[in-house]
């Protein structure tokens, strides 16, 4: 029972560690500030660990670039200010919402070209498929003429006989 | 036949990307920086706290290395033994970035494998790395003369890349130089 208390303790004050981690004592000068700061490092990209944000990550370089976008902040720089300086030194990588450029038109409009590609296809199969039925209704007057008389056949079995 | 050849067509150009993609290093960035002129920075030197270092002393001697390392990083210990060789050859003047360290532990760390940095900058708190976009130690940045950045190598610097990667840079700029 007290080793599994122990363990108990144990696991949660790990929970704990974890939980204020990336979270430093900030204190700003406005509620402004501080909204900025918040939008800035979920923005950003941290570029150890790659596939978390500023805000999340763990990370010594990320850390440093939280206390950076913090001192900027708190001086007063624009968001729009934060990110340049951020992308003057590590390029565009750093922003989790690439811009869009000639590099990156396609990556922009993928989304938008594989949609139209697949409602060309669908409207091309569509229309196949309907053009397949009408023709199958319409009967030219030769299949009209055999279709009557092979009717007449099996409506008359007399005729057969 | 088509029916079968279009899907065939497709799966074959999206194993080719798969292809390519798995030949990339996802950790490599590139880096804004180069062929741009390099962040100046004002440090004090890493032997004497009193004196410093910047990027005005780059430049009297010309093409340079600057390496960006620390005695907490593993990796360094594993590029450190090319960099003495290249310093005992002569080959070009490296400075150091001594990046996040302590000065007794980086110290100690040129005691016992070598220096091969005409001086090192301590940058303890990584204010300088981070205007040189320094995400990962080590890297190494190519300077020239005129204090532009022409290359940057990430990760440890192997005899490989310098030979491949630095070397016929170097040779370049130093003919463009004359």
């Amino acid at each position: 029972m007290t080793l599994r208390r122990l363990l108990l303790g144990w696991v949660m004050s790990g929970y704990a560690l974890v939980a204020v981690a990336s979270v430093e004592p900030l204190t700003f000068s406005s509620p402004e500030a501080e909204n900025r700061y918040k939008n800035l490092i979920e923005e950003l990209r941290c570029l150890v660990c790659q596939n978390q944000n500023l805000a999340a990550s763990d990370a010594d370089l990320a850390k440093d670039l939280r206390r950076e976008t913090y001192n900027m902040v708190e001086e007063g720089k624009t968001e729009a200010e934060v990110v340049d300086f951020m992308v003057d030194r590590y390029g565009d990588f750093v922003l989790y919402r690439p811009p869009v450029k000639s590099t990156t038109l396609l990556l922009w409009l993928a989304p938008l070209l594989l949609a139209l590609v697949g409602l060309t296809i669908l409207i091309l199969q569509i229309r196949k498929r309907k053009a397949a039925s009408t023709s199958d209704e319409a009967l030219s007057s030769e299949e009209q003429a055999r279709l009557n008389s092979l009717l007449n056949q099996t409506t008359d079995p007399r005729n057969t006989r | 036949m088509m029916r079968l050849l279009i899907p065939f067509g497709i799966f074959i150009v999206l194993i080719g990307f798969l292809g390519i993609g798995l030949g990339l290093n996802p950790r490599e960035v590139p880096s804004p920086l180069i062929n741009k002129s390099a962040p100046d920075f004002e440090l004090p030197m890493l032997a004497d706290p009193g004196e410093s270092l910047g990027l005005e002393d780059f430049k009297a001697d010309g093409v340079v290395l600057f390496n960006v390392w620390a005695s907490w990083c593993v990796a360094c210990r594993h590029e450190h033994p090319l960099l003495v060789s290249l310093a005992r050859q002569n080959a070009i003047p490296i400075y150091g970035l001594n990046y996040k360290d302590e000065r007794p532990a980086a110290l100690q760390w040129l005691r016992q494998l070598g220096n091969p940095y005409k001086a090192s900058a301590f940058d303890e708190d990584g204010r300088v790395g981070i205007d040189w976009g320094v995400y990962g130690v080590p890297e190494t940045f190519l300077v020239d003369a005129r204090g532009v950045i022409r290359y940057k190598h990430t990760g440890p610097l192997t005899a490989e890349a310098w030979e491949t990667e630095l070397l016929p840079r170097i040779r370049q700029l130093r003919e463009q130089e004359g």
